[in-house]
């Protein structure tokens, strides 16, 4: 509409600037049509810049308080009468099994709690005069957060928690009773039916000054029954663990700087500063004490007379020198954090946006975010007592954990502290996770810093599996029935086999009828696939029962008893890795900077085929559901180098090597089923390097780990009775 | 005619005009009313996206920021002194509201001295006191693993933590083991200094019928509360500590192992239920309210909730008329088979939080499902519980099968494993949870060293990771590839001598000889165990690394031995080839062992290995030194492990294992071959050797080996058993593999294989 409408009404216009053409003299006879054209034009006009920029008062009503939230001069206003019921103070004794209600939560999809924001309304008393203050950029910035992201609904009757759009960040210029009466009048306050028991359930405030002089309490003062209060500056004593949310204090006056960022290995000058200005003199004393000692502490203070014009926030002293603030903290490896008369204190965020690991010698202060952050790993967290030995404790400190800590620091810095945005998303995630307890994110999604740089084995506990569960063997055949059915009778004769897995794949021709398979003591199941896939070897098929599988190919007929058997032995000591027959390993082309395949006789391996390999049947799933980018398409569609595929899959999610098992031997080489001709070999190897680099472009790093050993049986070729070694049928016979 | 027309264009055009602006404006409010008749406030709206930013730009600017400067940095400068403040927080926030900083006496706990437990003395009752009183089998345990704990202080001035003799595990009124005058026997106790400062006091049951109300029977004060079945409102958090609910028949130590023989997958291939529990019901009063809502989830098929309301003495009474039917269901069904049959296994509250039901499915590797509202659980402080069990809401029972049906099976294999780690970890026995309980206690004690939730709560876990060691994880031999670090670089030989050195051509040269080759090798400490004297230095051969000489304990010290598993500080290297004096290696032999240990940094790597074997006939465990087709020990005399190894032979093996080995100047190989399977749950490993080490010895070739002397056998049998009686269990583990070169005795030629000597005979 909004588009069309300029042309429209530039239409009549040009039409009578044609006019313009015309001479001068107007004629008698058009004088009325021109007054009452020229009339329309301008009625036109009105209504058109009516509309176009004041569209607004013709809204629906929630459209306008929808732009209320921008426009904050125009806000309903609401009285709020003196004997209005206030909230109770807020009970301590919350948690989330007694205070919050679930029930609410149960409409909302995908495990993702829906947050209601009330509209936004000016509050007066009787006197109209206003309840609180105009809404600070922080709030906003809160509240809009809030409104962009996944979590927002517009349906308070599907909502599963409600933020009030009060501005409660500074207890300072609130009016307690007031706002606590202007909480308690919200719809949803009672849940909507004046349940008294739960006035304030699935509320949340966010607050981060908190108290006022002379005592400072430690959590927001405003009555508010059981709103969960999303707070900076709590104590242990204040904070309803698994309930509130610890948040840290954000300071408007660095938030909006940008650090140029130091160099890797950038050796900071100071061990320890202190640049918080309003510590008490106490504290000063003992750090001042501390630098005395130690001439590689800083120990600051704000600046008695700068000259007109610097902010006073953006400078530091120590007697008449000047530092510039924060950029001191980046030559500091800690930062020391005190109290002040509250506990929360925004020099934290400060020495984080700065790269400073934080000391932070606050008894009973909750750490921001601690229910889900492992601050352990990011700070020195000392007790008051213990600052005057503030020296001793860091200088300890070796320079890799300084290295951790500080990268540590920085990925905190980054995810959960560095705006008005991430503070609030984070304490949405930690309420989400809270409401859909089965469904939360883990130590490592909220404490690892990305990119990951190690792995830990999906099959992480050290545990041999019992001998007795066996394995399953899975044949992937197309035609080749008579190779098949030898090898369904060879390795038949392996004790630990549990069953045989046939999988056809031959989609032209079924496989042969019961009668002429070969007779074996063994359970035998054919799979008829759907399409001749070469992923179709690893499907996790619900008939493998056991956790190890072996892979064979077809033609695989010269592997013995005792090396199967022994082969899963093998695997059952290391059930997180591939084990197989016929090594192969990848080796760096500095000649064409690329990675190449390599099939010679090695003194190292990275792969082993899978023409004959145990792996445990989570990869197996794995391969099918979850390979990274479109590897298995790539295989199913090239034909080939699903075993890289799968020593790429194992080597990436457990950083480990695959086991050669027993002495090379003969092999009918699996690569190279037309052996006839050199150059269909090499073309072969060609294609296989082409594998090797594609994978690595996807994995975006080369995940294959080189070993040099291989596993024998323990008496292998040692000089001793074959008869009394458990293997002996094993390598070149 | 001509004007007419052009009226009729004008009004025309005017007309369109109004009903464009006006009509379609209504209109589209009227769709869009329609459409969102319920949009609230902080929809944005879809035609005015667009408009949003610059709105917001415009408004940042004007509006006020949170707080001014004097809002943040108000500070009252002259306000309580920090240290007043403490006091008058100290003073004011006891009891009930206790914190380490308020409650603890830190003064008793310096960081220059070692972390000390103290016991109270077991004395007799006299005039003035009531004495301790009788003690439960469970608190001996408790105490006997206190004991054992190695932080025992003989005195109670060197002390952190101080433990009651009083048993006051069985504190319900109504209970056979309940001791009474608890409150005047702990009160008239000086040190207990009239509230319980450092105190740690154990406790499995408190309250009794029928409220269950957590109540002592006597004050606890300032004392750390260590509790079962913890409600979240009486725990004192970062203070009190939740420890589970364990029978009285709970192992003292060693143990039981997991139940988990394998990683199945999916967990479901295996397991014939998804949920079970089969327990009591107890219709009415505190707890019942979830068990009787069961039956209701009951399937009979995948889910088997059964209840039976036969216990206690008035059953009858309060029947609800669903008994009969639910002790039908109930008896068709065999606890153990549900509990190894489930991927699922409901813990619902009894009449207290906790359940013995906790750690039997948490052993059983059937995943925990926890409904009790309100329960603290076992050592929440360190673990994540999230990892292994699913947490639920009461309230919300009847939404668990759905839940439990959307848990996606890689989730359901990590639950699992979790399971088992934890329950071996820290549960399976009395001393591990007591050493749990002490542990968090002295992480929160070296607050700026504590083990993070990283060491907690994965493999070996916090019990042998010890911060003292090193603060970087990467010093540990656990958590290299998890962090994405390459495997150490280069190793220290250490080889122990015993024997004067009389000629050149002394197997101690040659040794150094071939070990100083070595791309690896980075130093060389000898071990000078004699009481001869060192050859002088012009008489060592020349090597390109250095050699250090520590001057061991001599033989009559009696600590020769252990001595060599010392974690000395020259020892430069993550990686130890700890060596005898007579040892034969060449080079090849040595690198390709420590290109393979830098595969497994965490196990022991070495040449001679040896089996354990169960004598049926006298019941104990047998060591054999015969070649057999598996091994469970490699010896010392040539092996490479991690230093870190040498840290806890030294400082975290109980006193008494390394007293039989140095008693006995024998089965130091032994001993750490159980400390290292003990920690990583695995067996050693092997790798080729060209000669047979040791075996020819035993011939006799050298008359001053050890090895020669027909009691060392039958002694190394003795130690044996003596080890697993100090573990409690045998930790061995058994391989079938020894690893190779790759192309080892392979069909090519020699000068293609990168170990050659390997196979020159």
């Amino acid at each position: 509409m909004y588009p069309s409408s300029p042309t429209s009404r530039h239409q009549p216009l040009l039409r009578t600037s044609s006019r313009s053409g015309y001479p001068r003299f107007i004629p008698v006879k058009y004088k009325n049509f021109y007054l009452i054209l020229f009339t329309i034009i301008l009625v036109g006009l009105i209504l058109t810049g009516i509309f176009q920029f004041w569209p607004h008062s013709i809204d629906i009503r929630e459209e306008r308080e929808s732009f209320s939230l921008y426009d904050v001069g125009h806000l309903e206003e609401v009285t709020v009468p003196l004997m209005s019921a206030i909230p109770d103070r807020g009970e301590l004794e919350c948690r989330m099994h007694s205070c919050f209600d679930p029930y609410q939560c149960q409409s909302s999809p995908n495990n993702r709690i829906s947050v209601y924001i009330y509209p936004m309304k000016k509050y007066v008393d009787e006197n109209s005069v206003p309840v609180m203050p105009s809404i600070s950029r922080e709030f906003q910035e809160v509240l809009t957060t809030i409104a962009d992201s996944e979590y927002n609904t517009n349906d308070p009757a599907k909502a599963c928690l409600f933020v009030p759009s009060i501005d409660l960040l500074n207890q300072n210029i609130l009016r307690l009773r007031e706002t606590g009466q202007v909480l308690g009048r919200l719809p949803r306050w009672n849940h909507g039916h004046h349940d008294f028991q739960l006035q304030g359930a699935n509320h949340l405030l966010f607050n981060m000054l908190p108290g006022m002089e002379p005592d400072y309490n430690t959590a927001l003062e405003v009555p508010r029954g059981k709103a969960i209060l999303a707070g900076g500056g709590f104590s242990s004593w204040t904070y309803r663990p698994g309930y509130d949310v610890s948040i840290p204090v954000f300071n408007p006056f660095t938030a909006d700087m940008e650090l140029p960022g130091k160099p890797d290995g950038y050796s900071r000058p100071w061990l320890i500063v202190s640049a918080q200005t309003v510590i008490h003199m106490d504290f000063r004393a003992e750090l001042d004490a501390v630098a005395r000692d130690n001439d590689d502490v800083l120990v600051l203070d704000r600046c008695n007379d700068l000259p007109e014009g610097i902010p006073a926030h953006r400078r530091r002293c120590k007697e008449d020198r000047v530092y510039n603030y924060p950029d001191i903290l980046q030559e500091a490896t800690f930062c020391m954090i005190l109290r002040g008369a509250r506990m929360g204190q925004s020099a934290l965020s400060d020495a984080m946006m700065a790269g400073c690991i934080p000391v932070i010698a606050i008894d009973t202060y909750v750490m921001p975010f601690s229910e889900v952050l492992d601050w352990k790993r990011a700070a020195v967290i000392l007790r008051e007592e213990d600052l005057p030995d503030v020296h001793n404790v860091l200088r300890r400190i070796s320079q890799e954990r300084i290295t951790n800590m500080r990268r540590q620091v920085e990925f905190f810095w980054r995810s959960y502290f560095r705006s008005m945005k991430a503070i609030t998303l984070t304490t949405l995630k930690v309420i989400n996770d809270r409401a859909f307890r089965h469904a939360s994110r883990s130590y490592e999604d909220w404490n690892d810093p990305t990119p990951k740089s190690g792995v830990t084995s999906p099959l992480f506990l050290p545990l041999i599996p019992t001998q007795a569960m066996g394995f399953t063997a899975v044949i992937l055949t197309y035609d080749r029935v008579e190779s098949l059915f030898r090898v369904i009778t060879e390795i038949a004769k392996t004790p630990s086999l549990a069953k045989i897995l046939v999988v056809w794949n031959n989609q032209a021709k079924a496989p042969p009828q019961g009668s002429t398979w070969p007779k074996v003591n063994k359970p035998l199941k054919v799979i008829q696939t759907t399409a001749n896939k070469l992923s179709n070897r690893f499907h996790p098929y619900d008939e493998i029962e056991t956790e190890a599988v072996l892979a064979i190919d077809d033609d695989i007929i010269m592997l013995t008893p005792d090396e199967l058997e022994f082969g899963y032995e093998v695997w059952r000591e290391f059930p997180d890795r591939l084990v197989g027959y016929p090594g192969r390993v990848h080796l760096w082309d500095n000649a064409t900077k690329s990675w190449k395949y390599e099939s010679e006789w090695t003194n190292d391996v990275s792969m082993v085929l899978t023409g004959a390999a145990f792996y445990h049947k989570y990869f197996g799933y794995l391969y099918s559901m979850a390979m990274p980018g479109d590897i298995k398409n790539w295989v199913d569609t090239h034909m080939n180098c699903e075993d890289i595929a799968m020593n790429f899959l194992i080597a990436n999610v457990t950083g480990k090597a695959p086991i050669k098992v027993t002495p090379r031997k003969k092999f009918k080489c699996p690569e190279c089923t037309n052996v006839d001709n050199l150059s269909a070999d090499q073309s072969h190897m060609v294609e296989r390097s082409v594998c090797i680099n594609k994978f690595t472009d996807i994995y975006g790093m080369m995940p294959l780990k080189m070993v040099e050993h291989r596993a024998d049986p323990v008496l292998y070729k040692d000089n001793f009775p074959e008869k009394l070694k458990r293997f002996n049928q094993v390598g070149p016979l | 005619m001509h004007a007419k027309k052009r009226y009729a264009l004008v009004l025309f055009s005017g007309l369109l005009l109004l009903l464009f602006y006006y009509g379609g404006v209504r209109l589209l409010a009227a769709t869009s009313a329609a459409a969102h008749h319920s949009r609230g406030a902080w929809a944005p709206a879809p035609h005015g996206g667009g408009r949003r930013p610059d709105k917001l730009g415009a408004a940042r600017s004007y509006l006020r920021t949170f707080a001014d400067s004097d809002d943040q940095e108000a500070a009252d400068l002259h306000a309580e002194s920090p240290k007043r403040r403490r006091m008058a927080r100290s003073a004011l926030y006891r009891n009930a509201k206790c914190r380490m900083d308020t409650c603890w006496d830190f003064s008793r706990c310096p960081p220059h001295k070692p972390f000390r437990v103290y016991i109270h003395p077991n004395a007799e009752h006299t005039d003035t006191t009531l004495g301790p009183g009788p003690q439960s089998a469970a608190y001996t345990k408790i105490l006997e693993a206190l004991r054992r704990s190695g932080y025992l202080a003989e005195r109670p001035e060197d002390a952190c933590v101080l433990v009651l003799a009083v048993d006051t595990l069985d504190r319900d009124r109504l209970s056979p083991d309940y001791v009474s005058g608890a409150a005047q026997r702990i009160q008239a106790l000086p040190l207990w200094s009239g509230d319980g400062t450092n105190h740690l006091v154990f406790n499995i049951y408190s309250g009794t019928w029928p409220d269950y109300a957590e109540e002592l029977g006597f004050d606890t004060g300032r004392a750390v509360l260590a509790k079962a079945s913890f409600s979240m409102d009486k725990f004192r958090p970062g203070f009190d500590i939740s420890i589970p609910l364990f029978a009285k028949d709970h192992p003292q130590r060693g143990g039981r192992p997991g139940d988990l023989t394998a990683n199945t997958f999916p967990a479901a291939t295996a397991n014939k239920y998804l949920l079970v529990f089969k327990g009591k019901r107890y219709l009415t009063g505190i707890g019942s309210e979830t068990r009787n809502a069961l039956y209701h989830l009951h399937n009979g098929d995948d889910i088997i909730l059964t209840t039976t309301c036969k216990h206690g003495k008035s059953w009858k009474s309060h029947d609800d008329g669903r008994c009969q039917q639910d002790q039908q269901e109930f008896d068709k069904y065999d606890y153990n088979t549900l509990l190894h049959n489930s991927t699922f296994c409901l813990v619902p509250r009894g009449r207290r939080l906790g359940s013995f039901r906790f750690l039997e499915a948490l052993q059983a590797a059937c995943i925990p499902v926890i409904e009790a509202n309100g329960w603290e659980l076992p050592f929440s402080e360190v673990i994540e519980w999230d990892r292994a069990t699913i947490t639920a809401d009461e309230r919300l029972l009847f939404q668990l099968p759905s839940i439990l049906r959307a848990i996606p099976p890689e989730k359901i294999l990590a639950l699992r494993q979790q399971t088992q780690f934890l329950w071996e970890t820290y549960f399976s026995s009395v001393e591990r949870i007591v050493l749990t309980t002490l542990e968090i206690l002295r992480d929160r004690i070296m607050s700026h060293q504590s083990r993070s939730a990283f060491i907690w709560n994965r493999p070996p876990g916090a019990l042998a990771v010890l911060p003292e060691y090193s603060e970087n994880l990467a010093d540990f031999p656990f958590f290299r590839s998890p962090l994405g670090l390459p495997p150490p670089q280069g190793f220290t030989a250490v080889i122990l001598a015993t024997s004067p050195i009389i000629s050149q051509s002394a197997p101690i040269y040659k040794l150094i000889k071939a070990v100083a080759m070595s791309k690896h090798a980075a130093q060389i400490v000898v071990l000078w165990n004699s009481e001869k004297p060192l050859p002088a230095k012009n008489r060592w051969p020349p090597t390109g690394i250095p050699i250090m000489v520590v001057k061991g304990q001599s033989k009559v010290s009696g600590k020769q031995m252990s001595s060599r598993f010392f974690p000395y500080d020259i020892i430069q290297t993550d990686a130890v080839l700890s060596l005898d004096e007579d040892t034969i290696l060449n080079t090849d032999e040595v690198d390709f062992a420590f290109a393979v240990w830098e595969s497994f940094p965490d196990r022991v790597v070495g040449y001679p290995a040896r089996s354990h074997y169960w004598d049926e006939a006298k019941s104990r465990w047998g060591y054999t030194s015969k070649w057999t087709n598996d091994y469970s020990m490699v010896l010392t005399g040539a092996a490479f492990y991690h230093r870190y190894y040498n840290f806890l032979y030294t400082h975290w093996l109980p006193e008494e294992a390394r007293r039989l080995v140095d008693e006995g100047d024998n089965c130091e190989d032994i001993l750490m071959n159980f400390l290292v399977s003990h920690v990583t749950k695995l067996p050693p490993i092997k790798v080729t050797q060209k000669k047979q080490y040791k075996e020819t010895m035993l011939q006799g070739n050298s008359k001053s080996s050890r090895w020669a002397d027909p009691n060392h056998f039958s002694q190394r049998q003795t130690c044996m058993n003596g080890f697993v009686d100090l573990f409690g269990y045998m930790p061995l583990k058994r391989s079938q593999m020894r690893l190779d070169p790759l192309l080892f005795k392979d069909p090519v030629s020699n000068l293609r294989k990168r170990y050659r000597q390997l196979e020159l005979v």
